[in-house]
C-alpha cells in the first residue's frame, strides 16, 4: 500500500496569511476528488512568530504532518523563515522563497501568500480550476480581482523561474 | 452529501450539531476553543462559562434534565472541572454528556502536556479518542450512544493535532431527534450523600465492567491484519503516523482508550512475534497492558516528551535512542508592537517588581525587551503565589511583588484569590494589577462574563471587575488606562506599591488586535435593544 502523495509545507509569520493560504490550498485538492489532510498549530503563532502549515494530497493520506526531509515543495512568505523551515524539503524539493514576486510588483502588499500559490501552482498536478475555485470561496468578493491577479503574477514568474515543462 | 473539509474541532462540533446536542459550554483553551465556536455558528445552543468547573456543571445539570451536553475545555481545565467530574461518575446521567478533554503534547501553547487518559483511570468514565476530523464525527456519536446507554459521562480526548488538523469528513444525511428533556426524580442516584454514594461507587464499577465487555467486541477497536513480524497497538493521531512509519505491520487501533478490550488486545499480541504500543504522552496503554499480563514493548522514554510524528515513529520501532535532531527554533510569539500591556510592562521592570503572573497573552511579558514575569502557573493562580511571597519575603523584597492578572483569568479563578486577600492579607497589604483588556484575547478574542456579551457577542449581563473588587472590600481600587497614561499609571502603581494596604488596579484599554470588533458588536447589541424596546411599546 504504497500511494504518492504530495507534501507541501508554508512557513511564514504570524499574519502573513500562510493558514489562508493552506487552505486554499487543501480545498483545492479537495475540489480536485483527493484525499486531503493539512496541519498546523495556532495559539501562540498569533502573536506574530513563526507558522507553518503542512498541506498533504493523494490517493490517500495518513499521518497530518509532513516528515522533516519529506517536502515536495516548501513556499516561504518571510525572508526570516526560509533557513528555520529548509530542513523539511527533501533533497531535490523545491523551494519557492519569498522574494519571487518582487513585492512592489504585488497589486496589494498582503497578497503574498496567493502569489506564492500561485506560483507553487505552476508546479502541481492540480488543476488551475480548483485553485481558482477554491480561491473564490476563501477571499470575500471585493478582495477576489486583487487575489486572482496575484495568483496569475505568481503562476509567470514561476514559469520564468522554472520554465514552462516544470 | 458533499465531503467536507474540516478540523477535528469543527468536526465534533457538526457532530454535536447533528446529534441534536440541547446546550454546549465550555471554556476557551487551545486547542479546544474553536468547537463551540463552531457549535454555535450552526445553529447549536453555545455558551462560555466563566470556567471548566462551572461548564461541566451546566452541562451535568443538562444531563440529569435527559437532554445531550457538549462540554469542552483544554486539558488543564479538566483540573479544574475533576471536582464535579469525579462524583457525576458515580450520579450518572438520565441524557447524554460528553466532555471534551483537547490535550496538548508538544505544548504549542499550554503550560503542560498532562496526559488526561489518567482521568479517565481515576474517575472510572468510558474515554474515546478520534484520530482525525471524520472519527472525531463518528466518534462523537458513539460517545452519544454510550453515555445514553450506560447513563454515565463520557470523556473525549481529543490533541492539537486532530483539533487543528483539517481533512475530510463525510457527515451523516440526517439530524437525529434527541429524546425530549424532562426530570425524573432519583434521589438515591443523585444526592451523594455517603449512603447514597458507596452504592453509586459499586454501581459506577459494575457499569465499567459492562463497558469493558462491550469494547472486546466494538468496531471502535478495529484490528487490521498485516505482517505477522510487526503487531502495533495505537490510539489517536498516532495510528496515523505508525500506518506511515510501519504500512505493512497488523494494527490494533483503539477508539476507546478506556476501558480497554484487554482480551483482544492479548490474543493481537499472541499473534505477532513483536508487538509494540505506539502512543504519545505518558505510557499509560502500555503501562496497563503490561499489568495485565501482556507482553508489549512500550517506547524508550524520551519519546514521552513533546508530540509524535512519523520519523519519531520509525525511531521507536527501530528502538532507536540517539539524540534527535534539533527542532528548528522559529521566531518566538511576542506582544504586538501596539499591545495596550507595554506600558505595564514596561512600569513593572522600572520599578524592579517581582511579578506573580498568570495565563494569558500578557505572559509574553515574560520574553525580552521586559523579562517582566517570575512565575506563571495556573489559572488564577497569580494572585495566592503573590500573597504567599508577600507574607514571608524580606519587607525589601516582599513590598515590591505584584499579582498580575487578565480580565477573563480573573473571571475564571482570580475571584477567590481577592477573597483570600481580604480574609488573610499580607501586614504589608498586596497589590493585584488585573489586566482587562476586554476580550480573551490569547485564544483568539473570546467573550467571557466581564464583557458583557455572550458568545455569539450578543449584549448580556456584565460582570464588573472593579465592582466585585469593591464589594468583596478591597480598601483601594482604582481604573486607569495605561495606554492613555504611562507615566500616570507608573505613578500610581509606584504609589500602591508604597501604600501597605490591599489593593487592585484595573488597567483598561481594549485589545489593539480586537477593539474594531469590540466597537462593532457593541453597536449591534446597542441597535439589538433599542429594536427589543420598540417593539416592546408596540405590542403595548
Amino acid at each position: 500500500m504504497h500511494e504518492t502523495i504530495t507534501n507541501v509545507v508554508l512557513a511564514g509569520l504570524g499574519g502573513q496569511g500562510v493558514v489562508k493560504a493552506s487552505d486554499i490550498l487543501a480545498d483545492a485538492a479537495r475540489r480536485a476528488g483527493l484525499d486531503v489532510k493539512k496541519a498546523e498549530i495556532h495559539g501562540m503563532s498569533q502573536r506574530g512568530g513563526s507558522v507553518t502549515s503542512d498541506v498533504r494530497f493523494g490517493s490517500r493520506v495518513l499521518s497530518p504532518m509532513v516528515p522533516r526531509g519529506e517536502a515536495d515543495y516548501l513556499l516561504v512568505l518571510a525572508p526570516s523563515e526560509v533557513d528555520v523551515a529548509r530542513p523539511v524539503l527533501k533533497a531535490g524539493g523545491v523551494l519557492i522563497p519569498p522574494d519571487l514576486v518582487p513585492e512592489d510588483a504585488l497589486p496589494h502588499p498582503r497578497s503574498l501568500n496567493v502569489a506564492l500559490l500561485g506560483a507553487l501552482s505552476h508546479h502541481l498536478a492540480l488543476p488551475e480550476a480548483s485553485l481558482l475555485a477554491a480561491l473564490q470561496a476563501a477571499i470575500p468578493e471585493r478582495l477576489l480581482e486583487v487575489n486572482e491577479k496575484a495568483f496569475a503574477l505568481g503562476r509567470a514568474a514561476a514559469a520564468r523561474a522554472w520554465g514552462a515543462g516544470a | 452529501m458533499e465531503r467536507k473539509l474540516l478540523s477535528g474541532d469543527e468536526a465534533a462540533a457538526l457532530a454535536a450539531f447533528d446529534a441534536g446536542v440541547a446546550l454546549g459550554t465550555g471554556y476557551p483553551g487551545t486547542p479546544s476553543t474553536e468547537i463551540l465556536e463552531a457549535f454555535g455558528a450552526l445553529g447549536g445552543r453555545a455558551q462560555w462559562a466563566p470556567n471548566e468547573k462551572v461548564a461541566l456543571e451546566v452541562g451535568l445539570g443538562v444531563a440529569y434534565g435527559a437532554a445531550r451536553a457538549l462540554v469542552t475545555m483544554k486539558h488543564v481545565g479538566l483540573n479544574v472541572a475533576a471536582d464535579p467530574l469525579f462524583t457525576a461518575a458515580y450520579t450518572g446521567v438520565s441524557g447524554a454528556l460528553v466532555v471534551v478533554s483537547a490535550d496538548d503534547p508538544g505544548m504549542a501553547s499550554s503550560q503542560n502536556e498532562q496526559d488526561n487518559r489518567r482521568y479517565a483511570v481515576a474517575a472510572g468514565l468510558p474515554m474515546l479518542e478520534p484520530a482525525d476530523a471524520q472519527e472525531a464525527y463518528d466518534l462523537f456519536f458513539a460517545a452519544i450512544e454510550i453515555s445514553e446507554r450506560w447513563r454515565i459521562p463520557v470523556l473525549f480526548r481529543m490533541t492539537t493535532r486532530v483539533c487543528h488538523s483539517r481533512s475530510l469528513v463525510m457527515p451523516r444525511t440526517q439530524r437525529q431527534v434527541p429524546p425530549s428533556a424532562c426530570f425524573e426524580r432519583d434521589v438515591g442516584g443523585r444526592v451523594m450523600i455517603p449512603t447514597n454514594a458507596r452504592p453509586a461507587h459499586r454501581r459506577l464499577r459494575a457499569k465499567l465492567a459492562e463497558i469493558a465487555h462491550f469494547a472486546e467486541g466494538s468496531a471502535l477497536n478495529p484490528l487490521q491484519d498485516g505482517d505477522r513480524k510487526l503487531g502495533i497497538i495505537t490510539a489517536g493521531v498516532a495510528y496515523f503516523h505508525a500506518a506511515e512509519a510501519a504500512p505493512a505491520a497488523s494494527f490494533l487501533k483503539l477508539g476507546m482508550v478506556y476501558p480497554l478490550p484487554l482480551e483482544r488486545a492479548r490474543s493481537f499480541a499472541a499473534r505477532v512475534e513483536r508487538c509494540v504500543v505506539i502512543e504519545e504522552g505518558d505510557p499509560v496503554l502500555a503501562d496497563a497492558l503490561r499489568a495485565a499480563g501482556i507482553a508489549v514493548e512500550s517506547k524508550p522514554e524520551m519519546y514521552r516528551f513533546g508530540e509524535l510524528d512519523v520519523p519519531r515513529v520509525r525511531r521507536i520501532l527501530a528502538r532507536d535512542e540517539s539524540p534527535e535532531p534539533a527542532a528548528p527554533t522559529g521566531k518566538p510569539p511576542e506582544l504586538c508592537p501596539s499591545c495596550p500591556y507595554h506600558p505595564v510592562y514596561a512600569a513593572l521592570k522600572q520599578l524592579d517588581c517581582i511579578v506573580a503572573g498568570d495565563i494569558g497573552c500578557y505572559s509574553l511579558g515574560v520574553l525580552e525587551p521586559y523579562r517582566a514575569m517570575d512565575t506563571c502557573v495556573a489559572m488564577g493562580a497569580s494572585i495566592g503565589v503573590g500573597l504567599g511571597l508577600r507574607h514571608v519575603l524580606p519587607a525589601e523584597q516582599a513590598r515590591r511583588v505584584v499579582s498580575v492578572i487578565g480580565d477573563s483569568t480573573f473571571v475564571h479563578s482570580g475571584v477567590s484569590g481577592l477573597i483570600e486577600m481580604i480574609y488573610n492579607p499580607p501586614v504589608i497589604g498586596h497589590v493585584v494589577l488585573v489586566l482587562d483588556n476586554g476580550t480573551t484575547a490569547m485564544t483568539g478574542h473570546q467573550e467571557h462574563p466581564g464583557t458583557g456579551r455572550t458568545l455569539d457577542h450578543a449584549p448580556t449581563g456584565k460582570v464588573s471587575i472593579e465592582g466585585i473588587a469593591r464589594a468583596l472590600g478591597v480598601p483601594s481600587v482604582t481604573v486607569i488606562d495605561p495606554f492613555a497614561d504611562p507615566g500616570g499609571f507608573e505613578r500610581l502603581l509606584a504609589e500602591r506599591l508604597a501604600a501597605r494596604v490591599p489593593s487592585v488596579i484595573v488597567a483598561r484599554h481594549p485589545c489593539v488586535l480586537a477593539a474594531a470588533a469590540i466597537r462593532k458588536w457593541d453597536k449591534l447589541g446597542t441597535e439589538r435593544r433599542e429594536a427589543i424596546s420598540c417593539t416592546a411599546c408596540a405590542e403595548e
